[in-house]
């Protein structure tokens, strides 16, 4: 079943006609709740957003999330969730979702749409360029420093730990010592 | 967090002060009403705003932002004089009792800063220790000398008076006495107090003395180590205690081993330099193995493909004494310091504070990589309010990446507790994981090199990225082995005696994991990413994923449930749960005890077997912990300073009015000419109220994610100002009126939302008006921006841009994190001038 959020708003509206009807609304609410999970992989996750860390199963079906929901196993959570926490099937399922790199060149007014091997290249040159421009073997004592003045970084409490741990060892690297992210703010 | 979210259900009294966890860790609330029906625990909120979580508080007392340390040294002042400290705790486990240099004066005998103070720092010579002819540092245990710490803190505290307190926090008198009472209740052995703070406290130019004066308070009341007790520092993001575990901050590296400076030529004086002595005997200073996780961390940058020391000199240096943090960044980047930029997974066009400065300072680089899920006002910062794109040359490149759900991995909360998430889906469109992208990224660069040539060469060419395999045209970059990589692994055989058994000895072969941090070596044989994660991946598998669900002490230590840093310990300093013999001071919440054999409980925290004398702060170089803390740049004891713009003349506590040792933006030569800002020197007609920004349950720090979600965008569509009844009566303004809201810096346009909920504050006889303003928002997502074809465009809009457009450059002394809150703003109606 393919529901939209709007659709949906309209379903649970006939629900309440029917119900209105004097026919009773617990078998026909039971029945539904079944079927939206039906047939559907579960996975377990955690929460994205603030740092309680509660468990969320996402049910999918034909590789599209359908459900997402408070996971009962969790001693954290026990199966609650916030606003926040129960909205992330909308992280998934949403149309205003970036799914292709954007390239917006200097001086021009609109993005463009680029393939990834075009985007990586050009981000790679320059990276190079800056590096090699402002690389500093020694400091102004004569101290040797190794590091690149030009690139700095901010990101990411976003990512996974183990993202963010190659993150750095990609960043230090390169050299950089501009290196940053939420944590400071 | 010293403890973990479940353990809110063992406390007594809940002290919510820097925060508002009922809105912004709403789940968290489970706990703290657990304490609330099961132990008849006591809730008491302090904070400007009659938040949420006030609303469910027993004991509510507002006070003015930015006078923190004034109302909690108020509280030092009243345990000390009622005499509601746990002595034998104080005595044995913090450094009540070690002498100080008489040289030392306090603020209140040295106009309002301590001695050493000269050009805006502090020369520390008189705030050391007195030691004897080996260097033990001299003690009286009877905490009667005048110059041991506890005599020092009682003189220091002895100026914060109850009627001096209220003067400046404009909290009445007998809230102040309430607060303190309830609060000081649980200094017995039987009782557990804990505090919980967010960026309400760390968003200060005296932030980290913030969190510093109520160390202080839990350690006198013997809070620190037990169930129900400790500090909560409650995160903002799911993964922030993560990202800063593993060193995405210049001053450290993974594991928090301060990033080497300049002046540290070699890996053996670096090593020399940063690895704590003690003359204290009983101590075990564990930071005594520094070597080890510093050889560890540099072995899983570069592992054999170079010494060591080679390592060591290949790896960027920072000079000594130079800041490259947040505020820095952007100062620099105004000042056309930087040609490339890296936004991944972030919004520094809302998030940073002045962002009209972060906004402009985009626009003097040659090139910016954001990488994010959604359209956002940094990527797209060169066509936001007030730019023209065609004067714009940043060249901008916007991946787009999988969610949490489209990837594997984990994260690690606020109770350090690192939990594995699965994929359930592939990601939208094109989108690829973090992983992948920064992957394909170095290794284009290292082709680069490779054929290019380049200075320094090296440090690129020979990283080690061994964590996958080229799928079809794409690097699919592996989570699981990272993990691997993070916990560490031997990289030759190796024959160790076991570091906790004298005499017995353990094989180990190249590649086997290393089964806990106690295990790495200093001579290169083992690798480590990460040493406090060291552990979390073995024989035994990922013990991230673990699902367990027994709790054998009921006191939801629950440690089976994936897997928390250090070592799985839940409860961090729980030595000090027990008192020097090894008893629990409370037997009905004993988080460690003593079989007879060994310790049951959680994974002890610092204790040798019971009666041996060791002092339970381990990480501390003396073993106990510090009331007296001369480490910081701003004073070993925290006092009261006025936020840089602040709506008072003059600091009634002492002469001095700011921190005296910030960073300021302001003078000749520091900042640039955007850097303006009100109230400084006095108060200025043109912005007459406080301002604090905060959050709401329905979005997500500047709402990058969450004002795309049509749900959360409905609920809460947009930009407002929450003022008091007597502020909107003065300016005409009625609940839902259009308001420009203006600093120094800037100004947004929000709804008025007029509620009882802020109340005029009596600042000695005068009457100060606070309001507060949400910080999610901006302009990417409103409806009557320009919009070219083929722009995603939000099913619901919001209205409003960022409140960071307010906030002035200027940080806390330790940290440099912004002050957001406490600036001072402008109200009117809309059209009104």
């Amino acid at each position: 079943m393919n529901v939209s959020r709007r659709g949906f708003l309209k379903l649970s509206g006939a629900v309440a006609a029917v119900s209105g009807l004097g026919i009773s609304l617990k078998p026909t609410s039971a029945h539904a709740q079944q079927l939206k999970i039906k047939y559907a992989k579960e996975t377990t996750t955690v929460c994205p957003y603030c740092s309680v860390g509660c468990s969320i199963i996402v049910s999918v079906r034909d590789g599209k999330v359908i459900n997402t929901e408070g996971d009962p196993d969790s001693p954290i959570n026990k199966g609650s969730l916030c606003s926040k926490g129960g909205s992330i099937y909308q992280m998934a399922v949403n149309e205003n979702r970036l799914g292709k790199p954007l390239y917006r060149a200097p001086f021009a007014t609109a993005w463009k749409e680029v393939e990834w091997e075009w985007a990586l290249e050009k981000i790679a040159e320059n990276v190079k360029k800056s590096r090699d421009a402002s690389f500093k073997r020694t400091n102004a004592k004569g101290e040797v420093v190794n590091r690149t003045e030009g690139i700095a970084s901010v990101g990411s409490a976003a990512m996974d730990l183990e993202e963010c741990f190659t993150y750095q060892k990609f960043l230090r690297g390169l050299g950089l010592v501009y290196i940053e992210h939420q944590a400071r703010i | 967090m010293t403890n973990h979210w479940v353990d809110f259900k063992n406390a007594d009294v809940l002290l919510i002060m820097g925060s508002n966890p009922a809105s912004n860790h709403p789940v968290s609330w489970k706990w703290i009403q657990d304490a609330v029906d099961k132990r008849g625990a006591k809730i008491i909120c302090v904070d400007p705003r009659f938040t949420q979580s006030a609303a469910k508080a027993h004991l509510y007392a507002p006070l003015r932002s930015g006078t923190d340390i004034a109302f909690l040294g108020g509280m030092i002042k009243y345990i000390i004089d009622n005499k509601l400290y746990f002595e034998e705790y104080v005595k044995n486990y913090t450094n009540a009792s070690f002498l100080v240099n008489p040289a030392l004066k306090l603020p209140g005998e040295n106009k309002g800063v301590f001695s050493g103070l000269t050009n805006g720092k502090y020369e520390k010579d008189t705030w050391s220790y007195q030691t004897d002819a080996s260097g033990v540092i001299k003690k009286d245990k009877s905490l009667k000398d005048p110059n041991c710490v506890f005599q020092l803190l009682k003189k220091h505290y002895s100026r914060y008076t109850p009627e001096l307190v209220s003067r400046i926090t404009g909290t009445p008198k007998d809230k102040l006495v309430e607060v303190y009472k309830l609060y000081g209740s649980t200094g017995k052995p039987d009782k557990a107090g804990v505090e919980l703070y967010a960026m309400g406290w760390t968003q200060h130019t005296v932030g980290t003395q913030n969190i510093r004066t109520m160390c202080i308070i839990q350690l006198l009341l013997g809070n620190m180590g037990i169930a129900g007790g400790g500090v909560a520092a409650m995160r903002g993001e799911g993964n922030v205690q993560g990202s800063t575990d593993h060193g995405l901050l210049f001053h450290i590296w993974p594991g928090y081993i301060g990033a080497p400076t300049a002046s540290l030529t070699t890996f053996k004086e670096f090593n020399e330099k940063r690895t704590p002595q003690t003359k204290e005997k009983d101590s075990l200073n564990w930071w005594k193995n520094f070597p080890k996780y510093s050889a560890s961390f540099l072995r899983s940058m570069y592992g054999t493909n170079m010494s060591i020391n080679d390592a060591y000199a290949t790896m960027p240096k920072l000079d000594d004494g130079a800041n490259y943090s947040w505020l820095m960044i952007f100062d620099q980047m105004f000042k056309n310091k930087f040609t490339g930029f890296f936004a991944w997974g972030m919004n520094p066009a809302c998030s940073g504070a002045h962002s009209n400065k972060v906004r402009q300072a985009l626009g003097k680089l040659d090139w910016m990589v954001n990488v994010n899920l959604f359209d956002n006002e940094t990527g797209s910062f060169w066509r936001g309010p007030g730019m023209d794109p065609k004067k714009i040359k940043t060249e901008v490149f916007m991946l787009p990446c999988a969610s949490s759900i489209e990837k594997e991995g984990s994260i690690a909360n606020s109770g350090r507790l690192m939990q594995w998430r699965y994929k359930a889906v592939s990601p939208v469109g094109d989108a690829l994981p973090d992983g992948d992208i920064m992957s394909e990224i170095l290794f284009k660069v290292q082709d680069l090199y490779e054929k290019k040539g380049g200075p320094h060469k090296e440090a690129i060419s020979k990283l080690t990225w061994p964590y996958g395999k080229m799928v079809g045209k794409h690097f699919h970059y592996d989570p699981r082995m990272v993990a691997a990589e993070i916990n560490g692994f031997f990289l030759e055989d190796k024959k160790i005696e076991n570091p906790t058994k004298k005499g017995e000895f353990k094989e180990f072969k190249k590649g086997d994991p290393v089964p806990t941090f106690a295990w790495l070596q200093d001579d290169g044989s083992t690798s480590s990413g990460c040493w406090v994660y060291c552990g979390s991946v073995g024989e035994k598998g990922n013990l991230a994923m673990r699902r367990g669900q027994v709790d054998a002490t009921g006191l939801g230590l629950f440690p089976e449930w994936a897997w928390s840093w250090p070592v799985n310990r839940r409860i961090i300093y729980n030595g000090a749960s027990v008192d020097p013999e090894g008893k629990p001071w409370d037997p009905s919440r004993a988080v460690i005890k003593w079989n007879g054999e060994k310790w049951v409980g959680d994974v002890p925290d610092g204790v040798g077997d019971p009666g041996k004398g060791r002092p339970p702060f381990i990480m501390k170089p003396d073993g106990v912990a510090s009331l007296y803390g001369p480490g910081l740049t701003d004073g070993p004891f925290p006092e009261h300073y006025e936020p840089l713009e602040c709506p008072v003349e003059k600091n009634l506590m002492s002469p001095q009015k700011n921190n005296p040792v910030i960073k300021r933006f302001d003078k000749p030569g520091v900042g640039s000419e955007l850097d303006v800002y009100s109230g400084v020197t006095s108060c200025d007609p043109r912005f007459p109220f406080i301002c604090a920004t905060y959050r709401v349950s329905e979005h997500w720090q500047t709402g990058v994610l969450t004002r795309w979600c049509p749900w959360l965008a409905e609920m809460q569509p947009g930009m407002f100002v929450e003022m008091g009844e007597e502020l909107a009566k003065d300016k005409g303004i009625k609940s839902g009126d259009k308001c420009i809201v203006s600093s120094a810096r800037g100004e947004v346009e929000c709804s008025a939302i007029v509620t009882p909920r802020f109340k005029p504050f009596n600042i000695d006889g005068n009457t100060i008006h606070e309001v507060g303003i949400p910080w999610h928002f901006g302009w990417i997502t409103t409806k009557d921006r320009a919009y070219n074809p083929g722009d995603k465009k939000a099913e619901v809009f919001t209205h409003g841009d960022a409140a960071n457009l307010l906030v002035p450059t200027i940080g806390d002394a330790n940290t440099m994190i912004p002050e957001s809150k406490a600036f001072m703003v402008n109200v009117v109606k809309k059209g009104v001038k």
